[in-house]
């Protein structure tokens, strides 16, 4: 395998496989707002998402690492952020700055839309022709963030499809790449697997520590055994049974090398190469866009009974090994490893398809999810706004 | 030759199926992954794609192994070949 890409390299050092420049909100009201210089200045990209008012503490630190996250992620060339007022609007201007890239903030208040979209349409227009000359260079494999979540996993998913992902990740271990996996609730029934990979005591004990953090939660809201939720709908028509199949055939996905090196809060950063256990919700577009947050550039996106979710930022790779779903639902998958429950392939040679695919990927090719326009941006909200 | 369905290991109590229209009283054939064997069992129930086959009988209270972890409780009674899904397994968390 060539283990050569071309990438984007940022200012900051980073490289990227896309280069989007982003027109960011600050809270809902200003979505309209992004929406429309995103439809004057062709080929910025606008990223609505539904919060952004009244919150505080633990929440409204989210939001800001979020949007923060999102700007800085090497995919992005430039931000133009929008939002109702000036300060927390520079809050995410400033967050950005760290990169060296270029952004730059505009509010509504005592503008109006008019005069906003007016005036950031003329630098977004500015960044996107100064983005477009940036050429791709070659870069090492090693310089790519690869994250993973499942959804909509069935019983293949277990069996074939995560242990692809598995192998995967066994292989750009190896090769010294920085890896995430979250999904805290999903691991309900192998927690036990997670902390014999942890590297030491200090990572096991904050891995309990995430993990009791999301039990609580759930004993504390639920009203039921959350089977109506976890496992969803899907799964169960899929085949899955119980919350402890459904973690087994999740945990697949870490391999079965990299020791667990740290673990992180949501929409924060890792700060060196290995596996990284991050803090997250199990719902496909939350974690993906923490993900997206976190500067991680490529998504490797497991799925049984066909989950769509694509990101604006991270492309979402689709991997699938039910033959039912690959015929019903063909436009949405990447990479088919059916052979495996076939017996055509073997693991080694599936997992051999999906880096060959994320390479092709990094490169340029655009993921299914990107193709058809899927751009689920979902900000994890902790709780209530004030 | 193509399997009916896979066994994550021996030590499993469930196969799972990984062809589309299988029939009730139908002799299937499945592969073991781990200890690389290949084994027969008689399905009772038309079970479908992804879904699971008892590979022994269960009696209720009794645990259900695969990955060779323990996923879940028995709730109904199931019989070797017959369908193992939520009407006759629950989770033992939550």
């Amino acid at each position: 395998m060539d283990k050569q890409f071309y990438g984007y390299r940022r200012e900051n050092g980073r490289v990227g496989v896309r280069n989007h420049v982003i027109i960011l909100p600050l809270d809902d009201l200003s979505n309209a707002a992004c929406e429309a210089v995103a439809n004057n200045v062709k080929g910025t990209l606008a990223i609505p998402h539904a919060y952004g008012r009244l919150q505080f503490g633990e929440d409204l630190e989210l939001h800001f690492r979020t949007l923060i996250g999102a700007g800085c992620n090497p995919n992005v060339a430039a931000v133009v952020v929008i939002g109702i007022e000036p300060q927390w609007t520079d809050r995410i201007v400033q967050g950005i700055a760290q990169t060296g890239k270029p952004v730059q903030g505009f509010a509504i208040e005592k503008n109006g839309d008019f005069n906003t979209i007016c005036a950031a349409s003329r630098t977004a227009m500015e960044f996107l022709q100064a983005a477009t000359e940036k050429q791709r260079e070659q870069c090492d494999i090693s310089e790519l963030w690869v994250s993973t979540k499942c959804g909509e996993s069935d019983t293949t998913s277990g069996i074939a499809t995560n242990p692809t992902v598995g192998n995967a990740y066994d292989k750009l271990y190896e090769m010294g790449n920085t890896l995430l996996f979250g999904e805290t609730t999903e691991l309900t029934g192998g927690e036990h697997l997670v902390l014999a990979r942890c590297a030491n005591d200090q990572v096991r004990k904050d891995f309990q520590f995430f993990f009791d953090r999301y039990a609580k939660v759930v004993d504390d809201n639920k009203t039921n055994d959350l089977s109506d939720s976890q496992p969803t709908k899907g799964n169960i028509e899929g085949g899955l049974t119980t919350i402890e199949e459904k973690a087994l055939g999740n945990i697949q996905k870490i391999g079965t090398k990299p020791p667990v090196v740290g673990c992180l809060e949501k929409a924060v950063e890792p700060t060196g190469p290995g596996l990284w256990f991050q803090d997250s919700s199990s719902a496909a577009a939350e974690q993906v866009t923490l993900c997206a947050a976190s500067g991680f550039v490529v998504h490797f996106f497991p799925t049984g009974q066909g989950n769509i979710i694509g990101n604006p930022i991270l492309p979402v790779i689709k991997l699938c090994s039910n033959p039912r779903t690959l015929r019903t639902m063909s436009e949405h998958f990447d990479v088919d490893v059916s052979g495996l429950v076939r017996r055509e392939i073997n693991l080694d040679e599936a997992g051999d398809k999906l880096l060959d695919m994320m390479m092709r990927t990094a490169n340029g090719r655009l993921t299914a999810a990107e193709a058809l326009g899927h751009r689920e941006f979902i900000m994890t909200k902790l709780y209530e706004s004030a | 030759m193509v399997p009916d369905f896979l066994v994550h290991e021996a030590a499993d109590g469930v196969g799972v199926v990984v062809v589309e229209g299988l029939e009730a009283n139908q002799e299937i054939t499945g592969w073991v992954m781990k200890e690389d064997q290949t084994i027969t069992v008689k399905i009772l129930d038309a079970i479908p794609i992804g879904h699971k086959v008892a590979l022994q009988d269960f009696a209720e209270g009794d645990t259900v192994i695969k990955y060779n972890t323990d996923i879940g409780k028995v709730v109904a009674p199931i019989k070797k070949g017959e369908h193992l899904h939520v009407h006759n397994v629950k989770t033992k968390r939550w």
